[in-house]
């Protein structure tokens, strides 16, 4: 792939969201949203089910009709005619014809750009070489997300936006896609990739931004945020109370249930030698990585950000 | 940014020729996607002939006239473009929005225009395959003769179906979602072909259904098919015209209003 043509906007952004609010009725998606793409950089939106990524890309795309703020793709409206040229997209929910072939969608979807990547490279990007003849139906899922991501290249695109590209798909398939974007990146293009493994996020992105309930509580380089959700669970019988419990080393959460009790530290090591030497007691000890949910809640509560409700 | 702006802006717009190359791709695909559905594509094509076959030829009534054969090979043929345009529209539409296929097309510079010239030339194409092949069974197995001038005439009053019945359908399609469309689909389709007399002379009805009939684009349009042949029911042509365009515009203000909702959700 040839390198862009054009740059970022004037203002150093290709993409940006700005003090973006969006409701479906009564449910807030988005409250007070700021995202920005930078050129050629790979950027992951990480967040669980529900946190309001795919708005944000729907917004992006112009798919949404923007409620309250500011979205601009290539300093335009994101749904502009030149916006349609200069990116392209996976979405999550994607279908096509299932009686057309692979090689029949290609030419199909490269006849809309006027500069469009040559069919042959496309296959190739994609891993599609040897099933071009296959119609759409009998492809596998994870053949299925090759051809989706053939499609969002087909124009030759400086902003690619990938929602969620790798659900569902086996760990071969995830593997495989995620060489494919990373040619992407190597390439000099930028994308937008949302997730809810912080694995991929690490695994692909320059930068990584968590959303949470519709709004942005972290920002940064994979590995800062990595560090930063690297907590441990700790789950024991102890006599200790909750409030002993909250004053150890990297606590950020305490939960007890009878003589069961739950912490999320930040320092698991430090934290258990404190419990040991405060109840000798001590037993039915596990020891569990935080899942993201967790690593999620423990965020929300390092940085209270009052919007978050 | 003006100069860049510009240069891009000249970028912006495909060059004709493969402005028109788009379009033929989208109607190869669109075909294609029907054609080789043979659940859609086989009773499309199959039901308007067999049903031709078997009432206007087998079992017409034998004698000098071949007023039974003629009349019917108008009335088929506006059946024959009925089900292609009303399906295609109806259930190949909210099928899309349902996959997600009409959503990603949405994201690329793809022209609206390409959309539904596609779907609309895929119908006419389906009507072109089925008038060619009753008129082929009219003239040679049912004894139909008429002037050269009046076999274009007919083929294109036929044809014009296209139109009206792809505006309804894609009301439906804007509309309902995927299994719900093809039910409304089925439920429009079948009584407005019985009602509008395509499948029996409207003659034949109690005068109320005849009254009735007045009410579906297929009625005004076979009406128009068999002016051609001088066998209809004697309404003023600019009524069936006026009729079928002016519930067109219904049509496709109330699926421009489906298409809205669906893009706010």
């Amino acid at each position: 792939m040839p390198a862009p043509e054009s740059g970022p906007g004037p203002d150093g952004a290709l993409a940006r969201l700005a003090g973006v609010t969006h409701r479906y009725g009564e449910v807030v998606a988005l409250e007070r949203f700021d995202l920005e793409v930078r050129a050629g950089e790979v950027l992951a939106v990480l967040g669980p089910n529900g946190a309001g990524k795919t708005t944000a890309i729907r917004l992006l795309l112009g798919a949404l009709a923007v409620q309250e703020g500011q979205v601009r793709v290539f300093g335009g409206a994101p749904g502009a005619a030149e916006a349609r040229l200069r990116r392209g997209a996976m979405l999550q929910t994607s279908g096509v014809p299932e009686t057309l072939t692979v090689r029949e969608h290609l030419e199909l979807f490269t006849a809309y750009y006027p500069a469009p990547l040559p069919i042959g490279r496309l296959l190739a990007v994609a891993g599609l070489e040897e099933i071009e003849a296959r119609r759409f139906g009998a492809l596998s899922g994870g053949q299925k997300q090759r051809l989706f991501f053939a499609l969002a290249l087909a124009g030759d695109p400086e902003l690619v936006f990938l929602d969620e590209p790798t659900a569902g798909l086996d760990l071969d398939g995830r593997l495989r896609l995620w060489d494919e974007i990373r040619q992407l990146r190597e390439a000099g293009r930028a994308a937008v990739l949302t997730t809810h493994y912080l694995e991929e996020a690490d695994a692909l992105a320059d930068r990584v931004a968590v959303v949470h309930r519709g709004a942005l509580i972290a920002e940064g380089e994979p590995a800062e945020i990595k560090r930063r959700v690297a907590g441990r669970v700790l789950r024991c019988s102890t006599r200790l109370e909750e409030e002993e419990a909250k004053s150890l080393p990297g606590v950020v959460r305490v939960s007890r249930r009878g003589r069961r009790l739950d912490l999320l530290t930040s320092q698991p090591e430090a934290a258990l030698r404190r419990m040991f030497a405060l109840d000798p007691d001590l037993g039915d000890l596990t020891v569990e990585g935080a899942g993201l949910e967790e690593a999620f809640l423990s965020l929300t509560r390092d940085e209270s950000p009052p919007e978050v409700r | 940014m003006s100069a860049n702006a510009a240069a891009r802006g000249s970028a912006l717009r495909l060059p004709v020729s493969q402005r028109i190359l788009l379009y033929l791709l989208e109607t190869r695909a669109q075909f294609l996607g029907v054609w080789r559905r043979p659940a859609f594509s086989v009773p499309t094509l199959a039901f308007p002939v067999m049903f031709y076959v078997f009432f206007g030829i087998v079992m017409a009534p034998r004698g000098f006239s071949t007023a039974a054969p003629t009349y019917l090979l108008a009335t088929y043929g506006v059946f024959a473009v009925l089900a292609p345009s009303l399906f295609g529209f109806g259930v190949g539409v909210a099928a899309e929005r349902d996959s997600g296929a009409l959503a990603l097309k949405q994201t690329t510079p793809m022209p609206a225009g390409a959309y539904f010239f596609a779907r609309v030339a895929t119908a006419l194409l389906f009507g072109v395959l089925l008038v060619t092949v009753l008129f082929l069974l009219g003239a040679y197995a049912g004894g139909v003769t008429l002037y050269r001038g009046q076999w274009f005439l007919l083929a294109g009053a036929i044809l014009a179906g296209v139109l009206p019945f792809s505006a309804l359908g894609l009301m439906i399609g804007s509309w309902a979602r995927g299994q719900a469309a093809v039910a409304i689909v089925n439920v429009v389709f079948l009584p407005m072909a019985l009602l509008s007399g395509l499948w029996f002379p409207i003659a034949m009805f109690p005068d109320s259904l005849q009254g009735a009939a007045n009410l579906f684009p297929a009625y005004h349009l076979s009406q128009l098919a068999l002016k051609v042949v001088a066998l209809d029911a004697g309404q003023p042509p600019a009524v069936h015209l006026a009729v079928l365009a002016g519930e067109s515009v219904v049509f496709l203000a109330v699926a421009a209003l489906g298409f809205r909702r669906f893009a706010a959700a």
